[in-house]
């Protein structure tokens, strides 16, 4: 990525998230992966002063709490968070899902592959995509 | 090669040379999408208002523009509910923080300074179609193609 800070996993499955910090080791991404299991619990991280804001946000749809719909309606709304790019990495082919998202216009909406080698090759479109972009600076 | 959907790419730039930069970049990395150039935000605005044009898949924005610059097209964009879906990437040569920031805090969906050496400006384009083939695009233009779809049919 573009720059050294670390970067936002927003999923509840463990396995998946698993899959994602494998991907990026492969890959050789350095940035550090935070991962936080539920809209709730991101909005908890990013809000901490104490913990480093992230360069992206990784953004599952389906989860226990707060879905990633409802985070994004929170996020865009804060002046604070509204900058950090997310893209959804989700299963749902739903095209609600899709309008919903650029609705409240996420950067990116990647339909997880479910085969190993198209998913890293998908994350590696994501880190390329992300280290060609400038990113806001605040937030350190 | 194409983006994700067969729209064309709206390009809002009011250099011709940088136009034609992208437009050439875009053949050689063959994609097929076709490319509308409006030379401002206000001509952009009018073309994306207009129903008989066909709405973009994504939109490439230069900020640095005479009657309506880049953050104030966005603005208003982002500010309009049949607009704000439509992602768009900033394409410029400001590496200005400010305009960063202001472009970030206005959703847009990627910042690109433009390189001036055309092999890495290439690339950087290949890299845009890349990520936005791999991304899913809202599909704003259902009605159009059930319309299309129904026009055929009355056929």
């Amino acid at each position: 990525m573009r720059t050294s800070k670390p970067i936002l996993l927003v999923e509840d499955d463990n396995v998946d998230a698993m899959t994602v910090q494998r991907a990026l080791k492969d890959l050789k991404v350095a940035n550090q992966l935070v991962v936080q299991a539920n809209g709730e619990e991101a909005l908890l991280y990013l809000r901490n002063k104490a913990d480093r804001m992230p360069c992206v946000i990784l953004l599952d749809l389906n989860m226990p709490k707060m879905g990633g719909i409802e985070f994004l309606k929170i996020a865009k709304a804060d002046e604070m968070l509204k900058t950090i790019p997310v893209v959804v990495l989700t299963t749902s082919k739903s095209d609600r899902d899709k309008v919903e998202s650029f609705d409240l216009c996420v950067a990116g909406y990647i339909i997880k592959p479910t085969d190993y080698q198209k998913f890293v090759e998908a994350i590696r479109t994501v880190n390329l995509y992300w280290t060609l972009s400038e990113l806001p600076t605040n937030g350190g | 090669m194409k983006m994700r959907n067969s729209k064309p790419i709206l390009l809002v730039e009011d250099d011709s040379v940088d136009a034609m930069t992208v437009k050439r970049a875009l053949k050689d990395l063959k994609v097929t999408n076709q490319l509308v150039r409006s030379a401002n935000g206000e001509e952009a605005l009018v073309y994306l208002r207009n129903d008989t044009n066909s709405s973009p898949c994504v939109i490439l924005l230069d900020l640095n523009m005479p009657r309506m610059g880049g953050i104030e097209f966005l603005k208003i964009a982002k500010a309009d509910d049949k607009l704000r879906k439509i992602p768009v990437i900033v394409l410029t040569t400001s590496r200005d923080d400010r305009d960063k920031v202001e472009s970030f805090q206005l959703s847009v969906a990627g910042y690109i300074v433009k390189p001036v050496d055309y092999k890495k400006f290439t690339e950087a384009i290949r890299i845009i179609e890349l990520y936005w083939t791999l991304s899913e695009l809202p599909d704003t233009e259902q009605e159009h193609n059930y319309e299309n779809i129904q026009a055929d049919t009355a056929r």
